[in-house]
């Protein structure tokens, strides 16, 4: 996306950079979809033909998953130098099917069939489109050769586009039809390649895809959170049973043989008084770290940015923490976006073998974006049980995201993003 | 000695009533929400004030804002805030303005009606009482990333940890069972591994350490 920015607000030269950016983008895309697409439109065509006899049965999984991954970078392409987006809307396929159910399953995905229609598309009009930004930039060039004297080594004449060349007047009319050109192409390079990448999304796009990749990634992050929820119960459960319960039940029953023995055997009672005292005590220090827990007290009072500052505060390791936040975020937002704080400062804590920490909390058109980064060793990675994992799901429900950025030898940086909108 | 009371539990708040009675303690008023807290503490012009961190309408910190709000018209208006969990970020805001006259507690201090009694009192008479909590929190962490409090034996670490706490040498030795001559030593030589000026005022010495707890964060 800055592509375009670059290509617009970007003066003369940032302009004229993004054209010829554009022309070397547009001359890269039409020497590779023509033959891509061709290759694999034949391919295919043979390939699902040859079903009836059994060897299209083994061949096509193969071909088609080729055209998938010629398709998927098309699309990255269309993301990268365009900013356009084509959501693949694949089905998944089971791994170890067998290639008559792998065969069948592909021809029996409508994406399947997008693919193929779009491959003929992408080797005539996308072809097209990708390659007259380079025509019109380098053809005006032929002009301006023939108006300096190139004219010369064809004495017989010499058409270019529409003007015969015959002697240096018409020559200048050569160069006067390449300056039209170039203007033409100066204004529409970029809009061509922009059209280009538009027809690639209008054939292979899916109304369709956006909204089943968003169903699937609803179910998928619907079922962690139930599951997360039902463990947190579980977990409740369990300490208010074994903890604080127990240490209650213990109390009463100290304080029914403290009834018993007032009169008979005072020490004997007093000593166990206080120990039904210490069981309460023990009792309510449970209780306040199963409540911290669940739902930190700071977090509750004053919100995210200062439960922030009173977690670093309890942070072995220096940490400096900078809040620009203006209002307070949905409680569930808040507590997920806590609980990953604290998880990623944990982290850092343990493994990181840092002596700083920054954690830096903003939040900007409707994004929350929190970034941890400390001075450690760095080799931090998503995923290798670091719990890092677990925050990235965690996150997932409230469509928020993780990124981790950690060379080996540091520093680590954490960065967290949760759209959401502040009260 | 008149105080005034915020709790919103009624259980809580009438067991504190009868406990600071017990104390001949007089009590001025005893209230359950922000808004009437603010105007008991204008009004009635406590010697000192109780209150809890939580507090109704917000059911947030709305105590503890009522207590920074009484002690900015009232620079040193002693107040002890008690609450269900303790924050060292809270404890700093109660110190900030450095007057003295702040304690900040855990609830669970008032099973130890003594030490809970003396608290108020230290408090009232413009001391400090900090919930050892976060005296050890502040100590963790100081110890682990600072060369001065690294230097400290483990007794002086001890001993600086109850004076945080606004103790007086004489309580200390008695916690400590040791001479009160010993603890003047200890307390010395803390003060010299620390760098700080030796003072005889109890109050501006524990501000002192607790300034220094929290200073080149």
């Amino acid at each position: 996306m800055t592509i375009e920015t670059s290509g617009i607000t970007g003066g003369g030269t940032g302009r004229t950079r993004g054209i010829a950016r554009a022309a070397v983008r547009g001359l890269a895309l039409a020497l590779v979809s023509l033959p891509g697409a061709v290759l694999c439109l034949t391919l295919s065509a043979v390939s699902i033909a040859l079903i009836p006899i059994g060897v299209g049965i083994v061949t096509t999984p193969w071909v088609l998953r080729g055209v998938r991954v010629f398709a998927d970078w098309r699309r990255l392409l269309a993301a990268q130098w365009g900013g356009v987006r084509i959501p693949p809307s694949y089905r998944p396929l089971p791994k170890d099917a067998n290639p008559w159910a792998r065969t069948f399953g592909m021809l029996a995905d409508p994406a399947t069939w997008r693919d193929l229609r779009w491959l003929p598309v992408d080797m005539t009009a996308g072809f097209l489109t990708a390659l007259l930004p380079t025509v019109l930039l380098l053809y005006p060039v032929e002009g301006f050769a023939l108006a300096i004297g190139l004219w010369r080594v064809f004495p017989d004449g010499y058409w270019y586009g529409f003007v015969p060349v015959t002697g240096q007047a018409s020559a200048f009319g050569a160069a006067a039809l390449a300056a039209v050109l170039l203007l033409f192409g100066h204004h529409f390079a970029p809009r061509l390649l922009a059209a280009h990448f538009a027809l690639t999304r209008a054939v292979l796009g899916s109304s369709q895809g956006e909204l089943a990749e968003r169903v699937r990634v609803l179910t998928e992050t619907r079922q962690v959170a139930v599951d997360a929820s039902a463990a947190e119960l579980r977990r409740i459960e369990r300490d208010l049973h074994d903890g604080a319960q127990a240490r209650l039940v213990a109390m009463g029953m100290d304080l029914g043989t403290v009834e018993m023995l007032l009169d008979k055997d005072p020490a004997k009672a007093k000593e166990l008084l206080a120990q039904a005292r210490r069981s309460s005590a023990d009792a309510l220090a449970e209780l306040r770290d199963l409540v911290r827990g669940i739902h930190p007290p700071v977090l509750a009072e004053r919100g995210l940015g200062d439960a922030v500052r009173a977690l670093a505060l309890r942070l072995p390791v220096a940490t400096e923490v900078t809040v620009e936040l203006d209002g307070r975020a949905q409680p569930p937002v808040e507590s997920a976006a806590y609980f990953a704080v604290s998880e990623v400062l944990t982290n850092a804590v343990k493994h990181a073998d840092a002596d700083r920490i920054w954690v830096d909390l903003h939040h900007t058109d409707g994004m929350l974006r929190i970034a941890v980064t400390d001075n450690g060793r760095g080799g931090a990675v998503i995923g290798a049980g670091s719990g890092l994992a677990g925050v990235e799901r965690r996150l997932g429900t409230f469509d928020g995201v993780l990124a981790v950025s950690s060379p080996a030898g540091g520093p680590t940086m954490v960065t967290l993003e949760i759209p959401c909108a502040l009260s | 000695m008149r105080v005034v009371l915020a709790e919103d539990l009624f259980l809580l708040r009438d067991g504190l009533v009868r406990l600071l009675r017990a104390y001949d303690f007089e009590i001025a008023a005893a209230v359950e929400s922000g808004p009437e807290l603010d105007r008991a503490l204008t009004e009635l012009k406590p010697d000192v004030a109780v209150v809890d961190v939580r507090l109704p309408p917000t059911h947030t910190d709305e105590g503890l804002q009522c207590a920074l709000r009484a002690r900015r018209d009232r620079p040193g208006l002693p107040v002890l805030v008690l609450s269900q969990h303790v924050e060292q970020l809270y404890a700093r805001e109660l110190l900030a303005d450095g007057s003295g006259g702040v304690g900040y507690l855990l609830k669970d201090r008032v099973f130890d009606a003594d030490h809970f009694v003396d608290a108020v009192r230290r408090v009232a008479a413009g001391g400090t009482a900090m919930d050892p909590q976060v005296i050890q929190q502040l100590l963790a962490r100081r110890a682990a990333d600072d060369r001065p409090l690294a230097r400290l034996t483990p007794r002086e670490l001890e001993v600086l940890e109850l004076m945080a706490q606004g103790r007086s040498n004489a309580a200390i030795a008695t916690h400590l069972v040791v001479t009160e001559r010993a603890i003047a030593k200890h307390t010395s030589n803390i003060f010299a591994k620390l760098g700080l000026e030796v003072s005889d005022d109890d109050n501006r010495r524990v501000l002192a350490v607790l300034a220094y707890l929290d200073h080149g964060r």
